[in-house]
């Protein structure tokens, strides 16, 4: 299958990246190369196989539901591009 | 006494337990190389006071009973550092200060090792050349013209240029032993689960693994032995009683069995890399091993499964990106939804936004079935090849690359062409495998090449073993000349 200059807009959308307009023609041709590339996976029969989940063969380590940390939100905030006291500052959602 | 930072690590140990040269001394050194060496674009941070700092520490109170006693090392800048900038090679997080210390980089601290600075790579280690680090090109000290592989270019390029000791890396789909291979260095992907992901900015988390990168196969020993154990802050970390990899070091390996599988002679190789594995059989065989032809029948396909499962994890790691908490934020866009899009579209650059389209096409409804779920019945076959060969073999050679370091913006405008590059390392992480890469020869251009031995899961020793052996007796020498300087 090819990928249209649409479509690819709407992954964009979805992946919550904007695309430039000029950028498009080129992103097009490099995601259908590499659709193409990655659909010879057709060529294989797999009906009867089972698909592979986790490498380890065993079912990953659960841990009691017990706080084990806290009291960090200075770190936590430390990183913020905005803040204000407590909180992470976004842009206005809510009129 | 002959420049230390020519020698290898487990050497400088040497020198440093018997008190021949100071920390301070070792670290100051490489200092002087670094400084030396900005040509190379290898580091993204230097921490030299800290690094002096925690050698004058290591001096006034020595503990030589460690694996890395006061031994400064340069990591890959993927590993959060506490109070040390961690940028992940991107732009989105230029200015991220972790709080936290990654577990692997912690134990190789409590090991008696200190920081030195902070290794460029590809952004997010995606990418086989360093080329799409946001902090510019890696160069590579066999050449002013050539990659130094990637994604762990820095590492590769910092550990051949003598700018640290040993370093570590993390490989995805190649991402420490095509950069060994490239540079003449030892570069070691663990079996998945041996070290801890916790602290590593994340790309591809059922295929991500950290490993060392250094100039013997003593060192890569003494490496994984510091930085691997059981961790319970990554829940796929595997719970097993730690090895001395480096006590246990032996050559002796005869009446191992060596597979070479036929589907690693790819169309138009190049007749050295052939030449380069007949060498290496040869080498084995005269050591007493045997070799034995398998087949693993679906290695084709690993490349292909690879460009769905690594892009749909990363996809969704990525998803953190929202310049809210941490990172970058663009100061464009009037709601909230055009600050996240526009945030993603200037933080982040053109082949990491590629691999996040993959992504969320390959997971987007009505796709799932026809490529994600596809790839994970691939990948089985995958691992099933390598399943059934290791009933009839310890190990499996084979090249490391299908050719040496190549031009600086020689395969940029293809992205197939860069992902080629990864065709002999890429199926090992989709079956969770470790896998060795050795320097073992030159091409006619004087560039390093390597070679390859895949083990079994958590057979760690029994390739370290082999690839001791046959680094004795391989004969290679890395020669590189210091033009940068």
């Amino acid at each position: 299958m090819s990928l249209d200059k649409e479509k690819i807009k709407h992954v964009a959308k979805l992946a919550r990246i904007s695309v430039d307009e000029a950028k498009v023609d080129s992103l097009t041709k490099d995601l259908n190369s590499i659709f193409k590339f990655i659909e010879q996976l057709n060529e294989l029969n797999t009906d009867k196989v089972e698909p592979l989940t986790s490498i380890l063969n065993r079912s990953l380590r659960s841990r009691k539901d017990e706080i084990n940390d806290g009291k960090i939100r200075e770190k936590i905030l430390k990183n913020s591009p905005k803040k204000n006291e407590e909180f992470f500052v976004v842009p206005k959602v809510v009129e | 006494m002959s420049n230390i930072t020519n020698q290898s690590l487990s050497e400088i140990l040497e020198s440093i337990n018997s008190k021949k040269i100071s920390s301070l001394e070792l670290t100051q050194a490489y200092i002087k190389n670094i400084e030396n060496a900005k040509k190379l674009n290898a580091f993204v941070t230097t921490t030299f006071d800290q690094a002096l700092e925690n050698a004058k520490k290591f001096d006034n109170k020595p503990n030589n009973d460690q694996l890395l006693s006061g031994i400064p090392l340069a990591v890959k800048d993927l590993f959060c550092t506490e109070n040390v900038k961690t940028t992940a090679g991107s732009n989105i997080l230029n200015n991220f200060v972790p709080s936290y210390e990654s577990t692997v980089t912690k134990n190789l601290w409590n090991n008696g090792a200190f920081l030195l600075g902070k290794l460029n790579c590809d952004e997010f280690a995606m990418g086989s050349s360093n080329e799409t680090s946001f902090f510019g090109n890696v160069i590579n000290p066999v050449g002013d013209h050539l990659v130094p592989g990637g994604s762990s270019g820095g590492s590769s390029s910092a550990l051949a240029a003598d700018l640290t000791p040993a370093t570590i890396g993390t490989d995805t789909g190649g991402s420490i032993r095509q950069p060994a291979s490239f540079t003449g260095t030892v570069g070691l992907k663990p079996t998945y689960g041996l070290c801890s992901r916790w602290g590593i900015v994340a790309f591809a988390s059922s295929l991500d693994q950290a490993g060392p990168m250094t100039k013997t196969v003593n060192d890569c020993s003494i490496m994984l032995e510091a930085m691997s154990g059981f961790d319970e802050k990554d829940s796929t970390s595997i719970n097993k009683k730690k090895e001395s990899y480096s006590k246990n070091l032996k050559d002796n390996i005869k009446g191992l069995k060596i597979g070479i599988p036929k589907e690693y002679r790819v169309d138009n190789m190049p007749k050295e890399i052939d030449e380069l594995w007949e060498k290496g059989k040869k080498i084995l065989k005269d050591l007493g091993a045997q070799l034995i032809d398998i087949s693993l029948p679906h290695t084709k396909y690993a490349l292909p499964t690879y460009y769905i499962v690594a892009p749909a994890e990363a996809s969704s790691n990525l998803a953190r990106y929202d310049g809210v908490r941490y990172g970058y934020r663009s100061q464009k866009g009037k709601d909230l939804i055009e600050m996240y899009e526009n945030t993603r579209s200037e933080g982040f650059g053109d082949e990491v936004k590629r691999r996040i389209l993959i992504g969320t096409y390959v997971l987007s409804s009505g796709y799932y079935d026809a490529y994600y779920l596809k790839a994970q019945k691939v990948r089985q076959l995958i691992k099933k090849d390598f399943d059934d060969s290791f009933t009839k073999v310890d190990a499996i050679l084979t090249p490391s690359t299908p050719s040496s370091a190549f031009k600086i913006g020689e395969k940029t405008n293809d992205p197939v062409s860069m992902y080629l590059n990864d065709i002999f390392t890429v199926p090992v992480n989709l079956a969770g495998l470790p896998a060795l890469s050795l320097p073992a020869g030159l091409d006619k251009q004087g560039y390093p090449l390597g070679l390859q031995l895949i083990g079994k899961a958590l057979d760690e020793q029994k390739i370290l073993n082999i690839g001791y052996a046959f680094e004795k007796n391989c004969g290679y020498k890395n020669e590189i000349k210091k033009w940068w300087s």
